[in-house]
């Protein structure tokens, strides 16, 4: 034979590339407009008269007093929402106890309710005319449409990000090495800090990212307690909010701007950290 | 005598990471849920019903839950389709891809609410095109149905990814040596297995669109009775200072979300059993 044929064969358990290449081309269609093009039209509308005019519309008193209100929300909540989530995944991995499930679905809780139900409870919670908020009112301490108010509502629409990513680490890490270091004479501070922390270093840096996204981009509940003072109350989004509706639509948009690059940075470490420790996360073995 | 409540553990900071769970859990979301709950019952069943049965209300609530669907369900589909073609195929960008799945997880709400609303008005990129076929997408329900899918679009590709990960080759190779088509393998032996995961991803996107209200009102235009949102009601009924009315459509939409998360869960559990595997 003068010419050799060459035969490929396409193995049973793949598509055909015909099929291939249009599943792809679906996935990456779909994302091109539902994803990339919102991310691309904040940018494009905030630099619509040019640089200079975007950086100006951030640097009057509102605004750099909104970016100070959420920078400050963000380093109130987050700790705190990162003390809870180490103490709750704690409690639950460490300890056998009834109930266990019941604690979980409750600390799942607020992923299910709305925003906006969850700012309505703060309001009924501490606002000025329920009981509790009445007297914090009379001893000068109001919650409601002040940074309490904001931090609360916050905390709750945050409040699983931590635990649900440390607990399945937790679970799957185990007691052993604890025990080893406490047979040994370690203190039980002296334990979390040598043994328990050190193994779960990335997957609470994980959870602590996405508690932050999502903290200082929160709209729903905020706009519900914090009663868009200007100045005072309105955070970086509920700025946005105000300014888009009074038509000043560069300066919503630098605004919009700065929060996505944020956006961009967390899922920029996100990906990087699935990359280099996704043994030691619970996202990239999530069910 | 019963199981103990906690059984002994020789683990130090039980009573600090009990008193810290349970206190910080209570003070951020089941007091504020419960206070929720305590002005229901003060208010009264009748009124809240009263309140709730009112045609403004019935649209709003009706209006949310059936978007929620639709938007969860077209999320149903392409978030497996993004699974699967992440997991299974190789191409230039897929990491890029990946990442940007998780964006509407990263992206505040309000932003997404104005950059939906840039991109589809009548002056917008994509809202110029569909005007050019007669189609008015911001400012109608359509445009509400693409800020659910928005917000929704992660959780079906991020549950399904790690199962479609584990699924044992040789499942598929005996199928087709067993003569079945690649069409046949796909529908009947990796779609079922996929199922249980999907269906969760599916209740959570459900659950996140019907509570959904930054990167909607925005692209909404919030006209009584044709698009206007549940939660849109709740923070009307706040600015006027009616907590009785807002607490009441607060309590309606928090009992549909579970009534639906429950019946969710029991599918779930009757799909596994079907299938056989957990």
């Amino acid at each position: 034979m003068s010419e050799t044929r060459t035969f490929t064969f396409r193995p049973a358990t793949e598509e055909t590339p015909v099929v291939r290449w249009l599943l792809i081309g679906l996935a990456v269609l779909g994302i091109a407009i539902l994803v990339a093009a919102p991310l691309f039209v904040v940018f494009a509308e905030a630099l619509a008269k040019g640089v200079w005019t975007a950086v100006q519309s951030l640097g009057n008193r509102d605004a750099l007093s909104a970016i100070k209100l959420t920078l400050m929300i963000a380093a109130i909540s987050v700790p705190l929402n990162a003390a809870f989530g180490i103490a709750a995944a704690w409690f639950i991995t460490k300890f056998d106890f009834r109930g266990k499930a019941f604690l979980i679905t409750l600390i799942d809780l607020p992923f299910s309710v709305s925003p906006v139900v969850a700012g309505l409870c703060i309001v009924l919670m501490f606002g000025a005319n329920s009981l509790v908020g009445g007297w914090l009112v009379a001893q000068g301490y109001p919650i409601v449409f002040a940074l309490p108010g904001i931090v609360l509502a916050t905390m709750f629409v945050t409040f699983p990000f931590v635990a649900r990513e440390l607990i399945p680490v937790m679970i799957e890490q185990g007691r052993a090495e604890e025990e080893a270091a406490l047979t040994l004479g370690a203190s039980g501070w002296r334990t979390f800090w040598t043994v328990t922390l050190p193994n779960i270093r990335w997957a609470l840096l994980y959870g602590v990212l996405l508690c932050n996204a999502r903290a200082m981009g929160e709209f729903g509940a905020v706009a519900v307690v914090s009663g868009k003072i200007r100045g005072q109350t309105a955070t970086m989004p509920i700025t946005i909010e105000m300014l888009y509706n009074e038509y000043l639509s560069i300066a919503a948009f630098s605004m919009a701007a700065v929060l996505t690059a944020l956006a961009l940075v967390t899922l920029l470490l996100k990906t990087a950290l699935e990359l280099r420790h996704a043994d030691e996360l619970a996202a990239t073995r999530r069910h | 005598m019963g199981r103990p409540l906690i059984h002994r553990s020789p683990m130090p900071g039980l009573g600090l990471s009990m008193g810290i769970t349970l206190t910080m859990l209570s003070l951020v979301v089941l007091l504020p849920i419960g206070a929720l709950l305590l002005k229901g019952a003060t208010f009264g069943i009748g009124n809240i019903w009263d309140t709730v049965n009112r045609e403004r209300v019935w649209a709003a609530l009706f209006l949310s839950f059936r978007l929620s669907l639709f938007a969860a369900l077209f999320n149903l589909a392409f978030g497996v389709l993004l699974a699967w073609v992440l997991v299974r195929y190789r191409f230039p960008g897929r990491r890029i891809l990946d990442a940007a799945v998780d964006l509407p997880f990263a992206l505040p709400t309000a932003v997404a609410g104005i950059a939906l609303t840039a991109l589809y008005a009548p002056n917008g990129v994509f809202g110029g095109i569909a005007k050019e076929i007669g189609v008015k997408i911001a400012y109608t329900q359509w445009g509400i149905f693409i800020a659910l899918i928005f917000v929704g679009l992660p959780f079906v590709t991020r549950t399904v990814q790690p199962v479609v990960e584990e699924i044992d080759r040789e499942v598929e190779e005996a199928s087709a040596t067993l003569g079945a088509s690649r069409l046949h393998t796909l529908t009947r032996v990796i779609l079922p297995m996929l199922a249980p995961a999907a269906l969760t991803g599916f209740a959570l996107a459900l659950a996140r669109a019907v509570g959904e209200y930054g990167s909607v009102i925005f692209i909404a235009g919030n006209i009584p009775l044709v698009t206007e949102i549940a939660p849109l009601l709740i923070v009307i009924q706040l600015e006027e200072f009616n907590y009785d009315a807002a607490a009441a459509i607060g309590i309606a939409m928090l009992l549909i979300s579970f009534a639906m998360l429950l019946i969710i869960n029991l599918i779930q559990v009757w799909s596994r059993r079907r299938i056989g595997y957990v």
